[in-house]
């Protein structure tokens, strides 16, 4: 008898994970919408004005979740890398390939509203800090990663070696959360955080988790679809695609 | 071990070498790395000589006088503090008892004249209701303290 109830090598095979993904994706879709609905009236409606900022800070429920999405997309990217490249499964891969492009979304999405809150709070659309500038590192890292892999034709040779940029990448990640720590910086330190109580009203900390729930599910969305792309495209000749298309 | 392992193992051993390495520059790189310098570091001769640089902390209540568009006021670490000059534009958040940012030059006279103003916010958002009960609680304290 088997120790675990689900047999975790089975989903590591394109040929079972590609039924799955189909399956699951509607489900995430759905999520998505429905928590981005409730977290942007949440934010947008419910959520009482900033003493400080008034109607302004309201941009922090798209700024902090897709911050937030854009350090952790990284974070499993160097994690599908690091066992594509020990395990040599061939899922990993595609899965690192297909998660790049919203990652790169995410880090872009937050550099922009980012400027956008900049400019009326601080003065500056843009400032050389560390917070800032790491960020936009992170964002260099994506378009680094998805140009390195569009530039070798070989598959397996792509994701080779991406997963070593994607890991050796992933060390500018704790360096982009601790920045406001470390050093002097324009940019505010973090109101969430796992070693004090949020330094915001609950409401407005609801509004944002919320968000980040619906970036969450959009995330899998797209790493689901995307990845379905990349099976078919990569297995075309192999029985179970001919058959899989067949229906 | 089986070779799957030993390949886990090693890339857990060069992120581990990475991280210290990075560790290491970042750490060597410090004083390269801040976004500004505080009165007190200024007044202990860190802060680079007859090169702009920024200086940070906040501005000191009741210490905001204008002249026309030229706006004095004093910059506090609440240890040392500086006289900054600055003609233009102050950003909405400029308030005084709050964050800033300043770039420019130390005059010789010890006067601290900026080109830019920028306005340093703090992590906490609460409605203005919170915030007076806030303000009135350490009012409450201060008084019961004298």
């Amino acid at each position: 008898m088997s120790t675990s109830l689900i047999n975790w090598f089975k989903f590591a095979s394109p040929a079972s994970f590609y039924p799955l993904a189909g399956r699951l994706i509607p489900w995430f879709a759905a999520a998505t919408l429905l928590l981005a609905a409730a977290g942007l009236w949440v934010g947008l409606a419910v959520a009482p004005t900033d003493a400080q900022q008034g109607e302004g800070y309201r941009i922090i429920f798209v700024h902090v979740p897709a911050s937030w999405m854009s350090m952790f997309i990284y974070c499993i990217m160097a994690f599908w890398s690091a066992l594509g490249l020990s395990f040599n499964t061939r899922l990993s891969g595609m899965m690192t390939s297909a998660l790049a492009p919203t990652g790169a979304l995410f880090a872009f999405l937050s550099l922009w509203t980012g400027s956008l809150w900049g400019k009326p709070m601080w003065g500056a659309w843009w400032v050389w800090d560390a917070r800032l500038t790491s960020q936009l590192i992170l964002f260099f890292l994506y378009l680094g990663f998805i140009a390195l892999q569009a530039a070798i034709d070989d598959p397996r040779r792509a994701d080779k070696a991406g997963a070593i940029l994607a890991l050796v990448g992933v060390v500018n990640v704790p360096i982009i959360y601790f920045s406001v720590q470390w050093w002097n910086t324009l940019h505010q330190g973090a109101s969430v955080s796992m070693t004090k109580a949020p330094s915001m009203a609950h409401t407005m900390l609801l509004g944002m988790l919320l968000m980040a729930l619906a970036f969450w599910a959009y995330t899998i969305t797209m790493a689901l679809t995307r990845v379905r792309c990349i099976i078919l495209e990569r297995e075309l000749t192999s029985e179970w695609v001919k058959k899989n298309a067949m229906e | 071990m089986k070779p799957r392992h030993k390949r886990l193992l090693l890339i857990l051993a060069a992120l581990a070498v990475l991280g210290v390495a990075a560790a290491l520059v970042l750490n060597a790189f410090r004083s390269n790395l801040v976004f500004f310098y505080t009165p007190t570091q200024i007044a202990n001769g860190e802060a680079p000589k007859n090169r702009a640089f920024r200086i940070g902390g906040l501005v000191k209540s009741g210490s905001l006088k204008r002249d026309g568009i030229t706006a004095h006021f004093i910059v506090t670490d609440t240890a040392r503090e500086f006289t900054v000059q600055y003609t233009g534009i102050l950003p909405d958040l400029f308030r005084e008892g709050r964050g800033v940012v300043a770039q420019g030059k130390l005059g010789d006279n010890g006067q601290f004249v900026a080109t830019e103003v920028l306005a340093k916010h703090d992590e906490n958002y609460m409605p203005p209701e919170a915030k007076n009960a806030v303000e009135q609680a350490q009012k409450a304290a201060k008084t019961l303290k004298q």
